[in-house]
C-alpha cells in the first residue's frame, strides 16, 4: 500500500515525508538510482532480446550487438513458435494452468473456513490446534517428500493432477491459515453478534459476511500462492514428474536446459514463455501483491 | 396469511432436504470426475467417444492411439479439472454444512467447527505431521542405520554442502537485506519512486528456474578463440581478462549462484523495508536534524534502530528461503563443480541413488537448521503485533 504510493511534495509543508530532506534530489543520487534500475533489468532484457534473434546469430555476436545494429539484425518470432509447438511448451502451459488454479483455490478455501472457526467459534482444543498449525510453518517441504511419495505410490496418486493439488494445498495451508486468521480475527465483533441474533448459521455468516469482507486478504494470499505454485520446480518434479502429458512449465524449462543447453534461441524463448503469466499477474496486481508481502511473509 | 406462511414453511422444509440431496448428487459427480482425472488417457478416450457418436471414426482412432486432436482433449481435461478442483472443494464444505444443518441445533453447534477445520487439519496431519515423524524415523533406522545416514553428512561431500549452505545463508541473506535497505533508502528520495521500485521488484515474479536460465546466459562461457556472447565474459575480456567458465570454476561459482538469489530477493527486502522507512515519524526525524545529525547518522542511528523489527522479519524470511535453496543449484550445476547444497544432495540421494535413509537424514538436518530462524521470525512477528 504505502510502498507503491509516492507522495508529491506539497508547497508550504516543510517536509511531507520524513525521509525526504530538501537537498536530496541531487544528481549523484539520481544517477545511482538509474544505474541500479538498469543493472537489475539488464539480465532479463538480454534474454528477451536474444529470444527474438535468429538462432544462427545468437552465438556469433552478443545480444547488445543486435541492438547496436538494430536494423541489420534478423529479428524473428520463430523461436517462440518452435518452443510452443515442437518443444511442447504449449502443452505444459495448459498443465500449469490445470495445476495452479485449483492449487490456489483449494488451500484458500480450506484456510478461510479453518481461520474463521479458529477465530470465532468456541470449540475444545482450538487454542492448541491453532498453535500447532502455525508451528507447522517450520517444517520444510523436504521433510514431506519421502513419506508422501510412499503414500502416493500406494494410492496411485503419483503423476496425477489430484495428487499435486493436494500436495500444494497442504504445503500452503499453514501460511494461509496464519495470514487469514490474522485478518479474520480482527473483524469487528458486533458483526457476528447481530448475525447471531438473526439466527444465521455459521456457514451463512462465513459466506455472507466473512468472505466478502476478507477479499483483500484472500486476494493477497491468492497472488502469493498462485506465483508460488506456478514457479515451483521441486514439488512438481517429485509428485508430477517429467512425463510430457502432465509436466508443468518449470519442469519443461528444466528439461530444455538439459536437452538443449547450448541452443539459446530455444532456451531464451522457453524461459520467456514460462514468465509471461507471472509477470502479467505481477504487473497488473502489484499493489495487492505488495499488500500480501507486508501482511507477513513466512512461507516455509 | 396462513396459507402464505404454510407454503413458505413447506418451501423451507423442501429446501432443507433438497440441499443435502443436491450435495449427494454433487459428491457423486465429484467422485466420477476424480476417477476421470486419475486416468491418464481419460480425456482422449472421452473425446474419442464423442467422435464415435458423431461419426468421425478416423478422429476417434487417432485419439485412442495418442494422436489427433490431443490438444482439444487436453482442453476438455482442463475444464473437468477446474470444475472438479475448484467446485469440489466448495461442494465439500457447503454439502457437509447442509447435512449438519439437519441435526438438532445443539449437535450442530458441537459439530460445525470440526466441519470447518477438519479438512485442513487432515491434510496437515498427513502431509506435515505424519511425514515429519516418518522422515525422522527413517533417518534413524532406514537403510544402513543411524550412523551411516548421519555419518554420510560428516564426509567431505556432506561437509562441502554444509559449507556452501553457510555461504548461501550469510551472503544471500546479508546481500539481499543490505542491498534492499540501501535501495529502499535511496529510492525513497527520488521522484517516480514506484516506477524505480518496479524494476528491482520484478524478478520476484520470475521462477527460480527462469532466473537460472537468465543468469546462465549471463555467465555463458566460450573458449578464447570464439566470440563471448555471455555478458559477464564479454565485459571481463574487454578489460583484458581471459574468458572464465564461471559456473564450473570453484570457489567463485557458488558466489555467482548466490548472486542470482540476491537479485531475486532484494526486491522483497526493499518493499518491506521501504514501507517501514516511510513509517518513521516526521517528528523523530526533525528532532534528530535539530540536534545536528547528518543524513548518514540519521539513517544509521535513528531510522535503522526504529525499523529493526522489519529488518529481522525480512532477514529471517530470506534466510529460510536461502537455506532451502534447491532450484538454482539444481538447474545451474546439478550440484557439480563443488556447488552442492543440502537440498540438492537430499534430492539426488532420494531420486538418483535411492538412499532413502540418507535423504531423510539430510532433510532432518535442514529442518533443524531452519528451526531457530523460524522461531526468531515468529517471535518477532508476535512482538510486532501480528498473530496475537
Amino acid at each position: 500500500m504505502t510502498a507503491t504510493s509516492t507522495a508529491k511534495p506539497v508547497k508550504g509543508v516543510a517536509s511531507v515525508r520524513a525521509w525526504r530532506p530538501m537537498m536530496l534530489q541531487s544528481l549523484p543520487l539520481k544517477v545511482g538510482v538509474l544505474v541500479i534500475c538498469l543493472l537489475w533489468t539488464l539480465p532479463t532484457f538480454g534474454l528477451l532480446v536474444t529470444s527474438v534473434r535468429d538462432g544462427r546469430d545468437i552465438t556469433v555476436t552478443g545480444w547488445w550487438d543486435a541492438l547496436i545494429h538494430l536494423f541489420n539484425t534478423r529479428w524473428t518470432f520463430d523461436n517462440y513458435a518452435q518452443v510452443v509447438n515442437a518443444q511442447g511448451m504449449g502443452n505444459s502451459f495448459l498443465n500449469s494452468l490445470i495445476v495452479t488454479i485449483p492449487s490456489t483455490v483449494i488451500p484458500i478455501t480450506m484456510a478461510a473456513f479453518a481461520a474463521y472457526a479458529f477465530a470465532w467459534i468456541r470449540f475444545p482444543g482450538r487454542g492448541l490446534l491453532f498453535t500447532i498449525v502455525v508451528g507447522l510453518l517450520v517444517v520444510p517441504i523436504q521433510m514431506a517428500l519421502i513419506p508422501v511419495l510412499q503414500i502416493y505410490s500406494v494410492l496411485h496418486l503419483t503423476g496425477t493432477f489430484l495428487g499435486i493439488w493436494l500436495a500444494h494445498t497442504a504445503f500452503g495451508l499453514p501460511l494461509a491459515i496464519f495470514l487469514l486468521y490474522n485478518f479474520i480475527s480482527q473483524l469487528p465483533k458486533d458483526l457476528f453478534e447481530s448475525a447471531d441474533i438473526d439466527g444465521a448459521t455459521h456457514y451463512q455468516i462465513f459466506t455472507k459476511i466473512v468472505l466478502p469482507l476478507s477479499v483483500p486478504a484472500l486476494g493477497a494470499f491468492a497472488i502469493f500462492q498462485f506465483l508460488w505454485v506456478w514457479n515451483d520446480l521441486l514439488v512438481s518434479l517429485v509428485f508430477l514428474g517429467v512425463n510430457a502429458n502432465v509436466q508443468v512449465m518449470p519442469v519443461a524449462l528444466y528439461n530444455l536446459v538439459g536437452n538443449h543447453g547450448e541452443q539459446w534461441h530455444i532456451l531464451t524463448a522457453g524461459a520467456f514463455v514460462t514468465m509471461i503469466v507471472p509477470l502479467g499477474v505481477f504487473l497488473l496486481l502489484q499493489r495487492a501483491f505488495v499488500r500480501g508481502i507486508l501482511a507477513g511473509s513466512v512461507k516455509s | 396469511m396462513a396459507v402464505q406462511a404454510a407454503s413458505a414453511d413447506r418451501a423451507d422444509r423442501a429446501r432443507r432436504y433438497l440441499v443435502p440431496l443436491g450435495t449427494v448428487v454433487g459428491l457423486v459427480i465429484l467422485a466420477v470426475g476424480t476417477v476421470f482425472l486419475a486416468d491418464p488417457k481419460g480425456a482422449a478416450n472421452l473425446l474419442a467417444g464423442i467422435y464415435d457418436a458423431t461419426g468421425n471414426a478416423t478422429g476417434a482412432t487417432a485419439l485412442r492411439n495418442g494422436q489427433g486432436d490431443t490438444f482439444l482433449a487436453k482442453l476438455i481435461l482442463a475444464g473437468v479439472a477446474l470444475i472438479v478442483g475448484v467446485g469440489g472443494i466448495w461442494m465439500v464444505f457447503s454439502g457437509a454444512s447442509a447435512i449438519v444443518g439437519l441435526l438438532k441445533p445443539k449437535m450442530q453447534a458441537r459439530i460445525i467447527p470440526w466441519v470447518f477445520v477438519l479438512p485442513a487439519l487432515t491434510l496437515l496431519g498427513i502431509y506435515l505431521v505424519y511425514s515429519t515423524g516418518v522422515t525422522i524415523w527413517e533417518s534413524i533406522v532406514g537403510d544402513k542405520g543411524f550412523s551411516d545416514n548421519y555419518g554420510q553428512i560428516l564426509k567431505p561431500d556432506g561437509l562441502a554442502a554444509i559449507r556452501n549452505n553457510i555461504i548461501w545463508l550469510v551472503l544471500g541473506t546479508g546481500g539481499s537485506v543490505g542491498l534492499g535497505l540501501v535501495i529502499a533508502a535511496m529510492f525513497d528520495r527520488v521522484r517516480r519512486e514506484a516506477l524505480a521500485k518496479t524494476f528491482v521488484f520484478l524478478p520476484l515474479a520470475i521462477s527460480l528456474v527462469g532466473a537460472s536460465v537468465i543468469w546462465r546466459f549471463v555467465y555463458e562461457w566460450r573458449p578464447a578463440s570464439q566470440p563471448q556472447y555471455g555478458l559477464l565474459n564479454a565485459v571481463w575480456t574487454s578489460f583484458g581478462g581471459q574468458p572464465i567458465n564461471w559456473v564450473a570454476t570453484p570457489p567463485i561459482n557458488t558466489y555467482l549462484l548466490v548472486l542470482i538469489m540476491v537479485w531475486l530477493q532484494t526486491g522483497f527486502a526493499m518493499v518491506v523495508l521501504s514501507a517501514a522507512i516511510k513509517g518513521v515519524s516526521t517528528e523523530v526525524m526533525e528532532a534528530a536534524r535539530m540536534d545536528g545529525a547528518n543524513e548518514r547518522q540519521l539513517f544509521l542511528k535513528v531510522v535503522v534502530p526504529i525499523i529493526k523489527g522489519s529488518i529481522i522479519t525480512v532477514a529471517t524470511t530470506v534466510a529460510i528461503v536461502v537455506l532451502k535453496v534447491f532450484d538454482i543449484v539444481y538447474v545451474m550445476t546439478g550440484g557439480r563443480y563443488d556447488t552442492d547444497v543440502l537440498a540438492v544432495q537430499m534430492y539426488l540421494d532420494k531420486f538418483q541413488f535411492f538412499e532413502d535413509g540418507r535423504a531423510a537424514a539430510l532433510a532432518v538436518v535442514l529442518f533443524v537448521a531452519v528451526l531457530p530462524i523460524m522461531f526468531i521470525n515468529l517471535r518477532n512477528l508476535r512482538q510486532q503485533g501480528v498473530g496475537k
